[in-house]
């Protein structure tokens, strides 16, 4: 049980290359948090920060009341899981469990005790005996999970514990991994690439690039509040549409335009955007916030596009089309019948629209 | 699905492979033979009616006989046993510790010390003998096994970093920094985790070591000269050839007896050794 807190913690590599740039974070005691990221973002050296095995350049560490910056690993009351599970090639399963108590001193039978409910959780009573190299992925998986249960530790790391995984196995320990958060109630940091896992596990998902956090949040709020065109882009699956385009005035009210598109601006966004005007913004839309045109939508919020290419994913049909220079992806449903080179009208949901200042990215 | 010629398998396969073991082991055989025959065959000119250069048609035992009554043989054997053994201890403890500060520690010239090392290896016995004769004479080491013990390690050390220097590094960074995680200190988790893995590197490292040392020769012939501390490979020489007089059969006895250790301990190791020099690690 324990929170987590980080204080403009910096990380330089030989003096210069700035790694990771002043990160604040908060984890709260018992969530799961998640750093998500491209590669090279600094999500996986901040864990290996909190884990103490990286120094840190600059800032402060604390877990729980502790302030760990000179605390060696083996003293942060931590336990963490590796993306290539780690397991220890010369030790049985059980032994792999039983390390760390046994380096603690715990007493043999307290050992024996908890490797077998940790081996009960993760129903892997049966391979205890076994070395690691006889196990499957997910089986390995798992062993790697219950050596880092057994300590009961205040934190959990997790390090893109499930890519090694095949794409079942990944969703299905997916799932386990939430539920065992659940069970345990104990505090962890996730750290992935993958946007789909950061938002189906974190309660509060860290988004970072290049070093920087660019939002902290519960996963619907990323999804529907991006701070940033970065973030926009990141979250979610196919990736949020972006367009250029010029904010006008004309009657009173904003128009966004770019070729082969004109709409309004909506009347949640125009105070932002007045300042904007004449000038050139990202607008954003999300594949599902387009759909077909009907007659009764408004002539403000619909555009022409061709259908460049149909994706029939069996619930949901995905349209890549074209209007004008911009290529949208849009997620319609599947009773649709589109066929490719079409030219179809759509419309776009007007509460769902994005602006972002096209120098700074930052979300309007 | 290309379907193999009979032919081709033979041409590509068996026989360079048939001609390399007939290469590799005619030699072993040769000495097996001459060790076994007895001295007027072994005299006989190849163009005697009767002569069978290739084998012998009455094996007998006398030149071991010979060998071991007549020379300190067993007492050479003994030291070889022991100086090979103490200095491959020792250079395989050494070389553990260096191999793995410079596979895992970041300090200011380690890359430096790492070709500094390997160039050491590369200097010629044959230059480095000379001071280090000086050496051994002026600690008063001269004519005792410790002369080779101490000796040895020399090319040793540096071989030994080498080789487990190249197999820690195949070892994932992952395990020991989960054993830290899990309590261990950076000592305890090379102790603990990194040497168990290890084995396969250690124990071949250790095999060519203790066959480097045990075939060594240019300085057991300049740090050793009474009869009763010579190591095998200059003691064979030195006694049984006298003058120019060659006692072969005692010779290759000596030479076949000399090698059973090395052979043995490949034997028992093989497995591992080839894991060793592959460097495969099964997770």
């Amino acid at each position: 049980m324990a929170e987590v807190v980080l204080t403009d913690v910096n990380k330089w590599y030989d003096g210069h290359v700035h790694a990771v740039k002043h990160v604040n974070l908060h984890a709260r005691d018992r969530e799961f948090m998640v750093l998500v990221g491209p590669s090279g973002c600094g999500k996986t050296t901040t864990l290996r920060m909190i884990a103490g095995l990286e120094e840190i350049s600059s800032g402060e560490i604390r877990i729980g009341d502790r302030l760990v910056n000179d605390l060696p690993p083996m003293d942060r009351d931590i336990a963490m899981v590796f993306q290539n599970y780690a397991l220890y090639p010369h030790k049985s399963v059980y032994s792999n469990m039983a390390f760390g108590l046994q380096m603690r001193k715990y007493p043999k039978e307290e050992i024996a005790k908890r490797v077998r409910e940790a081996a009960g959780i993760l129903d892997i009573e049966q391979l205890l005996e076994r070395k690691p190299r006889q196990l499957s992925g997910g089986q390995r998986q798992r062993v790697a999970l219950g050596r880092a249960i057994v300590r009961h530790p205040a934190l959990f790391l997790f390090d893109e514990p499930l890519s090694n995984l095949d794409a079942k196995l990944r969703v299905q320990m997916r799932v386990e991994l939430k539920r065992l958060h659940e069970r345990l109630e104990t505090t962890a940091i996730y750290v992935t690439h993958d946007q789909v896992e950061a938002m189906t596990l974190g309660d509060r998902v860290v988004v970072m690039k290049d070093g920087l956090v660019q939002q902290v949040g519960d996963p619907m709020e990323l999804y529907g509040k991006p701070a940033n065109k970065f973030v926009a882009g990141f979250i979610g699956s196919p990736a949020m549409n972006f367009a250029e385009v010029t904010i006008a005035e004309s009657g009173g009210a904003l128009w966004a335009e770019a070729p082969g598109i004109r709409i309004k601006v909506p009347p949640g966004s125009t105070a932002g955007l007045r300042s904007h005007t004449g000038g050139r913004v990202a607008l954003g839309v999300r594949p599902e916030a387009l759909r077909l045109a009907t007659g009764s939508d408004p002539a403000e919020y619909v555009f022409d596009a061709t259908v460049d290419v149909v994706e029939p994913l069996g619930a949901e049909i995905l349209l890549n089309v074209s209007a004008g220079p911009h290529a949208l992806v849009a997620r319609v449903e599947p009773g649709v019948s589109v066929k490719m080179h079409e030219r179809v009208r759509f419309a776009f949901n007007p509460e769902r629209l994005h602006f972002f200042d096209h120098a700074t990215e930052t979300a309007i | 699905m290309v379907i193999e010629r009979r032919w081709k398998k033979w041409f590509y396969f068996y026989i360079p492979l048939g001609v390399f073991i007939l290469f590799t082991l005619f030699p072993f055989y040769w000495m097996g033979v001459t060790a076994l025959r007895p001295d007027p065959e072994l005299y006989r000119s190849w163009r005697a009616a009767n002569a069978t250069p290739f084998w012998t048609l009455d094996p007998t035992l006398e030149h071991v006989k010979g060998l071991l009554s007549t020379t300190a043989f067993l007492r050479w054997l003994w030291n070889t046993m022991f100086i090979a053994t103490v200095s491959t201890i020792i250079s395989l403890i050494c070389g553990m510790f260096a191999g793995y500060a410079l596979a895992r520690l970041k300090f200011r010239g380690s890359e430096f010390l790492g070709t500094a090392i390997f160039i050491t290896y590369l200097v010629p016995q044959t230059l480095l003998f000379i001071p280090l004769a000086d050496i051994i004479r002026n600690m008063h080491l001269g004519n005792t096994p410790w002369a080779l013990i101490l000796t040895y390690p020399t090319i040793l050390i540096p071989f030994c970093t080498w080789l487990l220097m190249g197999y820690f590094k195949t070892i994932p960074r992952e395990l020991e920094e989960c054993a830290r995680i899990d309590g261990a200190t950076r000592f305890g988790a090379m102790v603990r985790i990194i040497f168990p893995v290890a084995v396969p590197g250690i124990l071949s490292a250790g095999i060519f070591a203790f066959t480097l040392s045990w075939n060594e020769f240019i300085y057991a012939l300049v740090f050793l000269s009474s009869v009763e501390q010579k190591t095998v490979p200059v003691g064979v020489v030195s006694e049984l050839i006298r003058g120019d007089i060659f006692f072969w059969g005692q010779l290759m006895a000596g030479a076949l007896l000399g090698s059973v250790p090395v052979a043995l301990a490949y034997s028992f190791f093989v497995e591992y050794y080839v894991a060793g020099l592959t460097g495969s690690i099964k997770g």
